[in-house]
């Protein structure tokens, strides 16, 4: 994790205002010659979380490479909202294949480089959870297995929303998506053992794996710049609520980001080599209940009365998160 | 057009047999064409290649029907296949046994006139290789029975393709072959 | 330099001459001994300045591709049969984003029922792809197509496959003449790419493209292959001005001057089709054979003037489409429309069945005659497939 020593002089919040930093210290936000890799213009939704995390990441990434970056993107949400044709909101070298394909796509242009003597230029790649954990399975475990030099990056809203929010392999347990409908015996998701990316991508042993959400932005951009200093195959899983997908409204959207970390659901950490060796702790822990009852996606869980059974299921999954990955604490 | 036919069992090395063939035929000069007859490569299983040779460039590519030569490197097909399939009058047959025409029953089997030659290639290859690899061998045979390609374009073809020290355990075991093909010419000329 | 080589190994060995940058496949028989003979080159350091990627399937290969080409490297890879098929998306990607990516194709049946042999259903089925086809006769050609593929790729930014018969090309041994690296460089010059991913000037490549302008975008796409055939004739007249050979191009015709009755085929059974007309010809037939190398971009044209005159042409397909018949057919009859010519329809070689020259000669001498159906399956068993068919007829 990034950690900075600053002199607090609002009390009673933890908000510090970036005039305090130094300025290799500050978001690249901040910066206004900074790239504005996802440029105003595109067509995401009001609240998207993907367009926030997206913009924040290639900005750090064009930081962190000095502008020497290419882009690879997969089918999804964040591929067709920026670029449509003929316009674009793309400020870096960027390409778009197929679905299922973008690691190796990026690896393809990692390759290439390489080929070319070209050592300066870096590769990221980004998808959404079904081009990630689904259909672009194959292809990531490939690049991970021989350690291409690529950063991907998954943006996990949690169903592929694109199409309409049908449901994923990363569509949690008990949401409810337009093929897993709130009706029946089991309403929404059903619990299946999941597909937990980080930790097959930490099963892989690669030189760096780590979860982020678009509640932490700094967390999210010392992230990237800590994954650009390292060469071989990286991966980032980023947690970013869908309003649309989610039921939730727009002005929420990092709101529950927030609650996803605090509840303990989305744990949040880094790991190098196949190991953790760090971990986001909830500074205020909330039962699930407080980050569920904000999704509509999760109403059929309290109306007509609270589902006592499937709430308590998720809270113990959110527990063994928090022990697992040693989320309490210092 | 000369077509020869070469049948064995997979792992006897009987398309390596073709590819030296070939290679023994272009490095004295004319055209050659090889290819095996293409299975699921299975240890054991009957495997065919294929060699055409032609002083003109040779186009047609069916797998030899009629050939004009029989490499049998492992005798005990020919209680299984009908290997001789084919054999035009006047035709070639070498094979590998250590048994006599007789005792292969050869008179049942062969119908057209034909040049034969018997040979303990496998005991050759194990005296001279130490491996009881054939195919090389079976090669000094044709040259000695066909004389389409001389002894020394096999010998440069197993040279081509082996490493030195195999190489000269294929070639010694090729000329030792020759001779004796040329002895058993002579013997029953 | 002429050598006595196994038809997989030459083609190695020529795709390493144009010095591709970046290598990627996934291994499928009977395509396997071109990638082992490359992974070779690159690893003993023959074949410098390429990485040679082991992807985890033919679509991450095709992937891999898309990416590379996208980068401005020259960019290569093989498949074959189910491999292609499982590429599918990506071969379309790869035309669509005008990446003039180099793929063999070791022609193989498609299953089910699997079967590893050879025919022409595997590239057939990406006809309408965007991608250009060019078959290989033999396996000088086959050298020789490739070299001649990455210059028409790169000077038209589109893919090209080059097809050469699975098995009987490329495990095969015959002479051929393979040129050196140096060679090649005189013809071939370095890739520059139309347009690729650069840092310094970025651009967006596959944004979405919507109904006000996809219409538009696919027929400049149409128009591009139709241009490319002046193209592969252009690239293949400069090929015989450096190599001294004729190779390559849109077809060639062999013994047809005042043919009565044409063949017209693709690939290595044009060989053997000479040796059979030039057997009918010595017993006084009038007949000859047109060998296709371009079957995508189709040369309407050409095919056209080669069939001039005569009375009938026979069509040998190794691939077929199901319920229909010929696939080749199509594009000659629509060539050949209002001239006259009867046309005829043998299918033949599916899965690797040996196309026989004694086959070919009975069928031939009956095709003068026209004294065979419209569409032939050669060499069928007729009588399994008729108890077959009574069978599931009565149980429908």
């Amino acid at each position: 994790m990034s950690t900075t020593q600053v002199k607090f002089y609002q009390v009673g919040s933890f908000a510090v205002g970036n005039r305090l930093l130094r300025d290799d210290e500050r978001s690249v936000q901040s910066d206004p010659d900074r790239t504005n890799a996802l440029t105003s213009g595109h067509r995401a939704c009001q609240g998207c979380g993907e367009a926030l995390g997206a913009r924040y990441a290639l900005d750090a990434a064009m930081r962190a490479t000095n502008d020497q970056l290419i882009a690879v993107n997969a089918t999804g949400c964040l591929e067709v909202f920026s670029t449509p044709y003929p316009e674009s909101s793309w400020r870096v070298a960027w390409l778009h294949s197929l679905f299922g394909n973008a690691p190796a796509v990026a690896t393809g242009v990692a390759a290439a480089l390489k080929a070319k003597g070209n050592t300066t230029t870096r590769v990221v790649a980004q998808g959404g959870d079904g081009a990630t954990v689904d259909i672009g399975l194959g292809p990531l475990s490939g690049m991970f297995e021989r350690n291409d030099d690529v950063l991907y990056i998954c943006y996990d809203n949690e169903a592929y929303m694109n199409t309409g929010v049908q449901r994923s392999g990363a569509t949690p347990p008990a949401a409810r998506t337009a093929t897993t409908q709130a009706v029946g015996k089991q309403p929404g998701n059903l619990f299946g053992q999941g597909k937990y990316l980080p930790k097959i991508a930490m099963a892989h042993d690669i030189p760096y794996v780590a979860t982020a959400t678009i509640a932490d932005l700094r967390d999210l951009e010392a992230k990237v710049e800590r994954a650009m200093t390292m060469r071989g195959a990286r991966y980032l899983h980023v947690l970013v609520p869908c309003p649309l997908g989610w039921g939730s409204a727009s002005a929420d959207t990092i709101k529950i980001a927030r609650l996803a970390t605090q509840s303990g659901l989305f744990p949040v950490f880094e790991a190098i080599n196949g190991e953790v060796v760090a971990s986001s702790k909830i500074r205020h822990r909330v039962a699930v209940d407080e980050y569920l009852k904000l999704q509509a996606r999760y109403s059929h869980l309290f109306s007509p009365q609270r589902n006592d059974q499937v709430i308590d299921h998720l809270q113990r999954i959110a527990d063994k998160n928090i022990e697992r990955y040693e989320l309490m604490g210092e | 057009m000369f077509q020869v036919r070469i049948h064995g069992r997979g792992g006897q090395g009987v398309v390596t047999a073709a590819e030296l063939l070939a290679v023994a035929v272009f490095d004295g000069g004319k055209h050659a064409q090889a290819f095996p007859s293409f299975g699921s490569e299975r240890t054991g299983a009957p495997v065919v290649a294929y060699c055409r040779i032609s002083d003109h460039e040779i186009r047609a590519r069916e797998p030899i029907m009629e050939p004009d030569v029989l490499i049998i490197q492992d005798a005990s097909l020919i209680k299984q296949i009908d290997v001789f399939a084919g054999l035009q009058p006047r035709g070639y047959v070498i094979i590998n046994s250590a048994e006599t025409a007789e005792e292969l029953q050869l008179a049942d089997k062969i119908k057209v006139p034909h040049s034969l030659a018997i040979l303990p290639a496998t005991e050759l290859a194990l005296t001279h290789l130490g491996r009881p690899v054939p195919n090389a061998v079976l090669l000094g045979a044709f040259s000695a029975l066909t004389g389409v390609v001389p002894l020394e374009a096999v010998a440069s073809a197993i040279n081509e393709k082996f490493k030195p020290k195999i190489a000269a355990g294929n070639v010694a075991a090729a000329t030792a072959a020759y001779e004796y093909v040329m002895n058993q010419v002579a013997t029953h000329a | 330099m002429l050598r006595q080589v196994e038809g997989s190994k030459a083609v190695a060995d020529a795709v390493a001459a144009c010095q591709p940058e970046v290598i990627c496949a996934y291994p499928i028989s009977p395509q396997t001994h071109i990638v082992e003979g490359l992974s070779q080159l690159v690893k003993d350091g023959t074949l410098p300045n390429c990485e040679f990627i082991n992807v985890e399937s033919e679509f991450a290969a095709m992937s891999v591709a898309i990416g590379s080409s996208a980068t401005g490297a020259r960019t290569y890879t093989a498949t074959a049969s189910q491999g292609l098929l499982y590429m599918v998306e990506a071969v379309y990607n790869a035309s669509g984003l005008g990446l003039p990516i180099v793929m063999t194709v070791a022609n193989r049946a498609i299953g089910g029922p699997i079967n590893i042999w050879n025919d022409h259903s595997d590239s057939m089925s990406q006809r309408d792809s965007g991608w250009l086809q060019l078959y290989a006769e033999n396996n000088q050609e086959a050298v020789d197509l490739h070299i001649q593929a990455f210059r028409i790729a790169e000077e038209m930014s589109m893919p090209v496959m080059v097809c050469m018969d699975g098995f009987i090309l490329t495990h095969a041994y015959e002479q051929v003449d393979i040129p050196t690296t140096d060679e090649v460089k005189a013809f071939l010059p370095p890739f520059v790419p139309r347009q690729h991913l650069d840092p310094a000037e970025p651009v967006s490549i596959g944004a979405m493209v919507g109904p006000e302008s996809f219409m538009e975008v696919k027929y400049l796409a149409h128009q591009r292959m139709i241009d490319s055939a002046a193209k592969v004739q252009e690239v293949a007249k400069d090929f015989e001005a450096h190599f001294g050979r004729k190779t390559g191009g849109l077809l060639r015709s062999y013994r047809t001057e005042g043919a009565e009755t044409i063949v017209l085929a693709l690939g290595s059974i044009i060989g053997t089709l000479k040796d059979v007309i030039d057997e009918l010809q010595l017993d006084g037939k009038s007949i000859g054979v047109v060998g296709l190398t371009s079957f995508r971009p189709f040369p309407y044209e050409s095919v056209a003037a080669a069939l001039k005159g005569a009375k009938r042409v026979i069509i040998l397909e190794k691939a077929f489409s199901t319920g229909t018949g010929g696939i080749v057919t199509q594009d000659v009859a629509r060539a050949i429309e209002g001239m006259g010519i009867k046309d005829f329809t043998v299918i033949a070689g599916l899965g690797g069945r040996p196309i026989t020259i004694s086959s070919l000669r009975n069928y031939l001498t009956n095709a003068m005659a026209e004294n065979i159906d419209r569409l032939t399956f050669l060499d069928l068993e007729i009588d399994t497939v008729e108890v077959e068919i009574n069978k599931e007829r009565a149980q429908r």
